[in-house]
């Protein structure tokens, strides 16, 4: 029995699974005749249960057969002959079928607890759909086996996040951090766009299995030379840092809970932030061509844990400091991802060892990495969602016992100055400055740039047309008769 | 060359011509609306006609062009004059249905101010400029086609004088520069005598900074609906083609594409800052217009087929931003994005639309530009690899733009009426329209690629031709290709 035509097949279920809930959702709203409550809690748990149960079938068959890699082609989605091909093409293999599951199953979990928790909510529908093109986002990332189709659903991810972030829209408050979020992720997208366009002009390739060699996951072998790979490989870590909020991008994540709790730990506590490191292990073979790729990474990772570990300690909402404390093991999974092949870069460099032991071990390590991450995603995802009822609990039991319940205090630093002390606290508070200086020095000067521009503008249309009502704000609408508004 | 079966072109031309003749009779707006409608909806129909026609019937591997069964031509003119071929058989439909819609959605409080008579003649102007190939036609309805909105601007008592200046220029440049192109004769390479004044002129018509100024006065100045009739074409485009292209040496061509790369960057920085809605649409679309100029400049067969798809997603997916712009104006008067206006529990499916639309068109995944963004920034990198870079910089930026206006404009507060704001039965149908194309052309892209592919092969063997060259050296890519 070919079980690797089966694989295909149902392969093809965990795929369309998600695109079948997003076109039930999105199309009934398109045309204005959105689904009810139930029907959508009923169309989520249907097709994300297929996609999960499609899932755990191919992860038992390629366990059954021994298959470490599957791929599943979809075929040339544009075709121009000679100049271009835009494949469609899906792996499974050891890090996207762990990844996928885990997808389904939090989602699933999450979905039904958002079905509860956003009962009656305004909003209702325009929850799911931006949940659906989430989880279409995330199956399309990690079954990717081309940068163009990981591209796809990184977009879809990232467009869903921010929407997401902004489901309160009656505030100013989450638009404004809506935007944020989403200004950041177009930096990522446009990181990740170029690393696409950088593989396709010095390989020709942007298919992973022959950009990163024939083997499966995590035994590929990069076709790159070693200043290819760390051109590439710098993009791509900062478009990891954008989605998984590495420092200096670190800004967005707390804002980001401005959004409901189910896409707060859907978003920020499992998936999308670990988007990032995902990439990473993705094209990890990369990384074993270039020692200073590893360094930056291992850099970008530590100052990521140190900061998010700082931090934390001074956040006075739960969902700030489960943020953080989410971003500190990020970092360290991302550190992770660096220091194992810059070690055996090392070794290798001054002659300790045979080299194609360590690298062998160096790339099982990779699944060191991969568990972490499919842990922390758990765990987090379970304290997100807890997060709420946590503090109802805590008011109901200092209600009943009619006093504050005991709190363990902080170690205090004896030694430590105040003056110094107030400084680290003001620095922790103010999450180390890193939106100020990114606007003061960045964003703010291009604004005051364009701004002249805007000015210099208006003032050559006032010259060129005569100085006559140059500034049409001022001027009121033109008032039409009262039938016109009826 | 051989013939489509029925006279389609002529008809798409000249309905919309008695259209305005028989509209400038009425009194009534609502009746006028109605006629314009009718006669707009005809033109679409033989402009789709005249597209399937050209594609379904002609062998186009024979023959990359088709003239018309003309009624009148013949005897009016004694030749045809009128012809359609890979480039211009989908930019008629376009042309028809961006006239279409922005007729059926001009609501009732706009319809007094926005003149059906010269948006009817606008029309079949634009048509006729875009159903040319013969340079002096092509010329004279450029020019024609800037007497309506000045006429406009005159009738609402607007100052003119930037419109005027600028688009007077660019007649003069397209009139001197084309006397001098037929004065050298059918040489192999023109002199920058000849070329410069056409390069200005679509420079201008295309808004490439510094040149760029009049369109946002003219979006200040003008009806929504005519602005965005005027430029969305991207009659520039156009021009840039069928006069500029063929003739001009790799060279200038850079150098335009540099031009056009920076504006591209430029104007969405700009559209980030802007404190006034059709402001920011006017950068917004100055930005795309560049970027289509980019990948027309590249000279390749990727960027020319990507400039071609960005072309297409651009006039259809800005188009219908636009028109959710006016019918928002039209309910709540001019945009302000200095604040937030919480519109989105009265116009839901207007916020839908917006969104979809000007995601569309910075090339989001799953839309009608996707491909096309993709294939321009290929084909950029390829022609400019450092610098190409920038074209990715410009969609990045104009995406931050585009969802920046959606939260100004829909969310952030909650907004009070007396009246309801609700879509109507017409914009209903316009918007669902445009979802489903943008959406199917994102989904199934690859008729479109195709069919623009075969465009600038067409365009390439062109070129090739005109300048006298048996083998197309692209400088800055560095392969050769050989043309017959």
């Amino acid at each position: 029995m070919n079980y690797e035509i089966w694989i295909e097949k149902i392969g093809l279920a965990v795929i369309f699974a998600p695109l079948l809930m997003l076109a039930a959702l999105g199309i009934t709203s398109l045309v204005g005749l959105p689904l009810n409550e139930r029907r959508i809690g009923q169309v989520m748990q249907l097709t994300i249960l297929t996609g999960l149960i499609a899932a755990l079938t191919v992860l038992g068959l390629m366990l059954w057969c021994d298959t470490r890699h599957v791929t599943v082609n979809l075929g040339n989605w544009v075709s121009i002959p000679q100049h271009y091909h835009f494949e469609i093409k899906f792996v499974f293999d050891r890090l996207s079928v762990p990844f996928v599951v885990l997808t389904f199953l939090l989602c699933g979990t999450i979905g039904k607890f958002a079905t509860r928790y956003m009962h009656r909510e305004r909003g209702f529908n325009r929850f799911f759909v931006f949940f659906s093109l989430f989880v279409m986002g995330m199956t399309v990332t990690s079954l990717a086996d081309t940068i163009e189709t990981l591209f796809f659903g990184w977009e879809l991810v990232g467009l869903s996040s921010a929407l997401l972030v902004a489901f309160f829209h009656e505030r100013p408050a989450p638009v404004r951090n809506g935007l944020r979020v989403w200004s950041v992720y177009r930096v990522s997208d446009a990181a990740l766009l170029i690393a696409s366009i950088a593989l396709h002009r010095m390989t020709g390739e942007g298919d992973f299995d022959r950009l990163l060699g024939m083997n499966s996951w995590p035994e590929g072998v990069a076709q790159l030379t070693q200043q290819q790979a760390l051109t590439v490989g710098v993009l791509l870590l900062v478009a990891a840092a954008g989605k998984s909020a590495l420092v200096p991008f670190s800004g967005w994540l707390p804002r980001a809970m401005e959004g409901p709790t189910p896409s707060s730990a859907v978003f920020y506590g499992a998936l999308s932030v670990h988007l990032g490191a995902f990439l990473l292990l993705r094209v990890s073979p990369i990384y074993d061509l270039s020692p200073w790729l590893c360094a930056a990474t291992v850099a970008m990772g530590a100052v990521t844990a140190v900061y998010a570990s700082f931090t934390v300690q001074v956040q006075t909402d739960i969902k700030s400091a489960l943020s953080f404390a989410s971003l500190t093991q990020v970092g360290i999974i991302v550190a992770e991802i660096g220091l194992i092949p810059l070690i055996v870069l090392v070794l290798g460099a001054v002659g300790l060892g045979e080299w194609a032991e360590r690298l062998a071990v160096a790339k099982m390590l990779r699944y060191l990495c991969l568990v972490h991450l499919l842990g922390h995603a758990c765990l987090r995802t379970l304290q997100f969602l807890r997060a709420p009822t946590l503090l109802l609990d805590y008011h109901t039991l200092e209600n009943a016992i009619g006093d504050h319940l005991p709190r363990t205090a902080l170690p205090r630093r004896e030694n430590a100055p105040a003056a110094a002390s107030a400084r680290w606290y003001r620095l922790a508070l103010e999450r180390g400055y890193l939106d100020a200086l990114l606007g003061d020095f960045i964003v703010a000067p291009f604004l005051k740039l364009l701004a002249r521009c805007e000015r210099g503008e208006r003032a050559w249309l006032k010259f060129l047309n005569g100085n006559s009502d140059a500034d049409r704000a001022e001027k009121p609408a033109a008032k039409g008769v009262l039938e016109d508004y009826l | 060359m051989i013939e489509l079966h029925l006279p389609w072109i002529e008809l798409m031309i000249l309905l919309p011509l008695c259209g305005a003749a028989v509209v400038s009779r009425i009194r009534d707006p609502v009746a006028a609306r109605q006629s314009a409608l009718v006669f707009t909806g005809l033109a679409l129909f033989f402009a789709v006609g005249a597209w399937l026609d050209f594609d379904l019937t002609v062998d186009t591997s024979r023959y990359h062009a088709a003239e018309d069964r003309g009624l009148f031509q013949t005897r009016l003119i004694g030749r045809e004059v009128f012809t359609i071929d890979q480039l211009s058989a989908p930019l008629l439909p376009l042309v028809a249905l961006l006239f279409f819609l922005t007729t059926i959605t001009t609501l009732r409080t706009k319809i007094r101010r926005f003149s059906f008579v010269l948006t009817l003649v606008s029309e079949a102007i634009l048509l006729a400029t875009f159903a040319c190939r013969e340079p002096w036609v092509i010329i004279a309805g450029l020019a024609m086609g800037t007497a309506p909105p000045y006429l406009e601007l005159r009738a609402r008592g607007e100052a003119t004088r930037a419109y005027v200046a600028h688009l007077g220029l660019f007649v003069v440049l397209l009139v001197v520069g084309w006397s001098i192109v037929e004065w050298e004769g059918s040489t192999a390479t023109h002199s920058l005598w000849a070329i410069g004044p056409l390069l200005l002129a679509v420079m201008i018509r295309s808004g490439i900074a510094p040149f760029h100024c009049w369109m946002i006065d003219l979006f200040d100045r003008a009806t929504f609906g005519t602005a965005l009739l005027f430029v969305t074409p991207s009659a520039g485009a156009y021009a840039a083609i069928r006069l500029v292209w063929e003739i001009a040496p790799n060279g200038v061509l850079l150098g335009l594409g540099i031009m056009s790369l920076v504006t591209a960057v430029y104007a969405a920085g700009m559209a980030l800052i802007q404190r006034e809605g059709r402001r920011f649409f006017c950068y917004l679309f100055l930005s795309h217009s560049a970027l289509v100029l980019v990948g027309l400049e590249t000279t390749t067969s990727l960027g020319l087929t990507g400039s071609l798809c960005v072309w297409l997603a651009v006039g259809f997916s800005l188009a219908g931003f636009g028109l959710t712009m006016r019918a928002l104006e039209a309910r709540r008067g001019r945009l302000s994005l200095a604040e937030y206006q919480g519109l989105y529990d009265h116009t839901p499916n207007l916020a839908m639309c917006f969104l979809l639309t000007g995601l569309a068109s910075v090339g989001f995944p799953g839309t009608l530009g996707f491909v096309g963004m993709e294939l321009l920034v290929d084909g950029a990198v390829e022609a400019y690899p450092l610098i190409g870079v920038a074209v990715v910089v410009a969609a990045a930026l104009s995406g931050i733009a585009v969802l920046h206006a959606y939260f100004r404009i829909f969310t952030g507060t909650h907004y009070f009426s007396t009246i309801s704001l609700k879509i109507g039965v017409r914009e209903r149908y316009a918007v669902l329209t445009l979802a489903a194309l943008i959406l199917l052309g994102g989904l199934v892209p690859q008729p479109g690629v195709h069919s623009r592919h075969l465009a600038a092969e067409e365009l390439l063997k062109d070129r090739a031709k005109a300048l006298g060259e048996l083998v197309v050296a692209a400088e800055h890519v560095g392969h050769e290709e050989i043309v017959e």
